[in-house]
């Protein structure tokens, strides 16, 4: 299996806060990748470095022959990138489509020409959306499935979950960066969520994941390799038997607790 | 999907348009104070008596389900009045004035509505095209249709001068600064001698292909009045900019402006430019704020500073807040409501900004979604999954 990213020496400073300290790690093609730390061990801030929402203040992140370190929030998605929110961040007042669409915002015609003038093109690329969305909801869930043009308001958080994955699943991205998706749920949901996204992995070969989660059996089940942080720094590495087993890594949640 | 016309689902549509028709009829016609002020009245009333009795929720299904017809019918209620009120200037001029106010409002609330761009200078963009008209009118010979194209573009290109600084701000500071664009705008008329200083200009009347907008029509006897004219041509203008701006909504475009104004950076993370998004929303809606001013100097001949205060941008953003926010159908009602309630009950006339001040603080408390709330956007009419 090749490269997916790599990173390297990668910093993060928030004034005299290190939330990132050198880090280098690197993630394989249809990999799944776990990601845990204590709190505040700089796991949600990776992700905001590698989407381009916070510039790095030093080290590269090599994806594709691409440095994203470099790149725009916006050309990181192009590129392939998404990912979902530990808060969650749906457009409430939108509908589940609406949300759904807003994931496939690279892949839709933003002309205003096709947008107000051809609608009957308009009208096939829409129905085709539809499709491909509903395809992909159903896949999670039968009855949030048929309710797509609701409000996202109007449905429970563990759903509202579930839109989030899929408003970053629909746009068939190479890298899906998950953070706490379990947050919320009881054990029977969180399996249940798991399954889901490892059935929507099959129809997309290639696809690499990375995860970050503080329910440890979800790690155990699902990732092949664990990278555990600590103060912004990798303190071990590995599947999650040997990463569990580690003294350091026990120390440092212990430490927290 | 093809659906037949089906009569009955229609009618409560048809039946809600022919009797805001008859009401706006008897409104118009309406002489003394005391007339006016209990139309009023019995139209409140009856307004909430069908509330209580379900109506609203039959004739907004109706409406959804037909909005060709419901349009059509609204185009038909117009001329109805317009018929109606064939030989006398002062009821055409205002429906005129309210069609093209809708222009504007249009404009707004792609702005506000979708994109979340606030606009306290809505009047002065409006005024943009009304000094172009004027300025064009008077020292060229550009034929009219161009010069409102003039007045359109004018206001949009100077819009995007102004969205620069907007679009490093947030919130009240760039609300501010749309206010001191406003301001300066009309400071700036009011000491330009060549527009005219505080008196303002003169503009001739409005001719599109040999068509004299201000000549009105003689049959033998009867004389149809000239603002006939400018009651069509507006009538058609708010005709294409609703459809437009209907079709904007019911669009990935639509879709993108909502993500803007919703969460900037769950845009960032799916590539949505939210620069790119509130400028195009801005200059769009400053375009039709200046078409609709080109064509209104020309109708009313006439165009000075005093037209485009602080207080006008107000009433344009209180027709947007009161109909709906980004509900077109909701400003439109709204447009005619705050419009000719004035003209017709002289003594609000002062107390205006005033009384929508205070309708606006009392829907945002307890209706933030407007008189008429926007619903979930459906894509295309009618269509069902
Ligand atoms: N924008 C910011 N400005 C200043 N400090 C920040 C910012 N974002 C994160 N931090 C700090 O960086 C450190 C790492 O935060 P981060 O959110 O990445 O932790 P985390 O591993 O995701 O924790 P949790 O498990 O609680 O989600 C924390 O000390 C946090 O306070
Ligand atoms: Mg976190």
């Amino acid at each position: 299996m090749s490269t997916l990213l790599a990173c390297d020496g990668l910093s993060m400073r928030f004034g005299g806060l290190v939330a990132l300290n050198q880090l280098s790690l690197s993630v394989n093609e249809g990999e799944i990748l776990g990601l845990i730390g204590p709190n505040g061990s700089g796991k949600t801030t990776f992700f905001n470095v590698i989407t381009g929402i916070y510039q790095a203040s030093e080290g590269r992140v090599d994806y594709r022959g691409q440095d994203l370190a470099r790149m725009s929030a916006q050309e990181i998605y192009r590129a392939g990138v998404t990912r979902t929110f530990q808060r969650s961040r749906l457009c409430l007042p939108l509908s589940i489509f609406d949300n759904l669409m807003i994931g496939n915002h690279r892949r839709l015609d933003h002309s205003l020409w096709f947008n107000l003038i051809r609608r009957g093109a308009f009208q096939a690329q829409f129905e085709g959306q539809y499709a491909a969305a509903q395809a992909l909801v159903r896949t999670f869930s039968q009855s949030l499935s048929v309710r797509l043009f609701e409000p996202a308001a109007s449905v429970n958080m563990i759903d509202r979950r579930r839109i989030e994955i899929c408003r970053a699943l629909i746009s068939q991205p190479t890298l899906l960066l998950l953070d706490e998706p379990s947050a919320g749920m009881t054990h029977e949901e969180t399996r249940e969520l798991m399954d889901d996204i490892l059935i929507v992995r099959e129809h997309m070969p290639g696809l690499a994941i990375i995860i970050i989660e503080h329910e440890m059996n979800v790690i155990e089940r699902i990732t092949e390799r664990c990278i555990v942080l600590n103060y912004g720094q990798k303190i071990c590495e590995g599947p999650y038997a040997r990463v569990a087993a580690d003294r350091e890594v026990q120390e440092a949640y212990l430490g927290t607790e | 999907m093809k659906r037949l016309f089906d009569p009955a689902s229609a009618a409560p549509a048809l039946i809600s348009m022919a009797g805001v028709t008859l009401f706006a009829v008897l409104f118009l016609h309406a002489e003394s104070q005391s007339a006016i002020l209990g139309l009023c009245i019995g139209m409140a009333v009856a307004l909430f008596l069908l509330a209580r009795f379900g109506w609203n929720a039959l004739a907004t299904a109706s409406f959804a389900g037909h909005s060709r017809t419901a349009q059509a019918s609204v185009v038909a209620g117009v001329l109805v009045i317009a018929a109606v009120f064939y030989d006398q200037h002062f009821p055409l001029l205002m429906l005129a004035s309210v069609l093209l106010y809708i222009v504007v409002c249009l404009g707004l609330n792609i702005q506000f509505g979708y994109a979340g761009v606030v606009n306290f200078a809505g009047a002065a963009f409006f005024g943009i095209g009304c000094y172009t008209a004027a300025v064009l009118t008077n020292h060229t010979a550009l034929p009219h249709l161009l010069v409102v194209l003039a007045g359109g573009l004018m206001a949009a290109v100077i819009g995007s001068l102004l969205i620069l600084p907007v679009l490093r701000t947030y919130g009240h500071y760039a609300a501010l600064i749309t206010i001191a664009f406003g301001i300066l705008f009309r400071v700036f008329l009011e000491v330009n001698d060549a527009l005219g200083g505080p008196q303002g200009m003169k503009l001739p009347g409005m001719e599109i292909f040999g068509w004299k907008l201000n000549d009105g029509l003689v049959f033998g006897e009867t004389e149809i009045s000239f603002y006939a004219n400018y009651v069509l041509l507006a009538l058609a203008m708010a005709a294409v900019a609703f459809m437009l701006v209907r079709r904007l909504e019911r669009s990935w475009i639509g879709l993108a402006l909502d993500a803007v104004r919703l969460d900037e950076t769950a845009c960032a993370a799916f590539g949505i430019d939210v620069a790119r998004w509130k400028i195009t929303a801005f200059t769009l809606g400053n375009f039709l704020a200046g078409l609709a001013g080109a064509v209104y100097a020309m109708m009313t001949g006439f165009v000075a500073p005093n037209s485009f205060t602080f207080g006008d941008s107000l009433i344009l953003v209180s027709i947007v807040l009161l109909g709906g926010i980004g509900n077109p159908w909701g400003l439109t009602v709204a447009a005619a409501v705050v419009v000719m309630l004035p003209e017709k009950l002289q003594f609000i006339q002062e107390y205006r900004l005033l009384l929508y001040a205070g309708l606006v603080i009392l829907i945002l408390l307890f209706r933030p979604g407007g008189l008429m709330p926007r619903q979930v956007r459906d894509y295309l009419p009618g269509w069902k999954p």
